[in-house]
């Protein structure tokens, strides 16, 4: 089940909601991602999530069926937000459903790590001197490698 | 004609966010950018040969540049993402 909203979300009612799917369910794991009051040492008031909407959807799904080709998976649950965001507010929801938590933890940080780089958001960042693009790092394409 | 889409840092930079251009004979994405900068200038030269690399989707779907494009398609040009 993929999300992609400007409304906030309630991580214990997804835990809730993933954990209630069937009764095999052993491991729940959970990503939840923030907006930081800080990016390369610059205050940051608030944050501007954009995104191509007609393709966020399609590629989260992309991405979640790519985990479920790798791990038995009992039910994933993606949420990501856009439009203004301030300090301290939740952007993004990952949980992974499975028997077992090994399963869980990698497939909710690999759901993550290519989140990172195959997803179409943009994030805008306004600091005391305006606001600019967030920078794309290399260090979240050399996480893919893991994957490999 | 294709629709041609824009997103963040290069929406801007190109103060456009869509265009619907006719083919003509351009079968590809780099040729599509070709006759882009050939229409517009070298601003558009220097955002979609950016050396910190344009993303290009098909589709909604993410290709490289020789990825052909044909009558209806929708061809999207963004920044690396910054999600998450």
């Amino acid at each position: 089940m993929i999300s992609v909203q400007k409304e906030d979300f309630d991580v214990g009612q997804e835990i809730i909601s993933l954990s209630s799917d069937s009764s095999s369910i052993g491991a729940v794991a959970t990503f939840v991602g923030l907006v930081r009051d800080v990016n390369e040492s610059e205050p940051i008031s608030d944050l501007y999530l954009d995104h191509y909407p007609g393709m966020t959807v399609k590629s989260l799904e992309d991405i979640v069926c790519k985990a479920r080709d790798r791990w038995p998976l009992q039910a994933v649950r993606v949420v990501h937000r856009v439009g203004l965001l301030s300090v301290g507010d939740q952007i993004v929801f990952v949980g992974v459903a499975s028997k077992h938590r090994q399963t869980a933890f990698d497939a909710c940080a690999y759901i993550m790590d290519y989140l990172k780089t195959e997803a179409p958001f943009w994030k805008k960042e306004t600091t005391p001197d305006g606001s600019k693009w967030v920078d794309a790092r290399e260090s979240d394409k050399t996480a893919l490698d893991r994957w490999q | 004609m294709v629709k041609i889409l824009f997103f963040a840092r290069v929406r801007e930079q190109l103060n456009t966010d869509e265009l619907q251009v006719s083919l003509n004979g351009i079968s590809n994405v780099a040729e599509l950018v070709s006759f882009l900068i050939a229409e517009n200038g070298s601003l558009w030269a220097d955002v979609l040969q950016a050396p910190q690399g344009v993303l290009v989707a098909v589709n909604q779907e993410m290709c490289s540049m020789d990825m052909s494009i044909d009558e209806g398609d929708e061809v999207a040009f963004f920044p690396p993402v910054t999600g998450g």
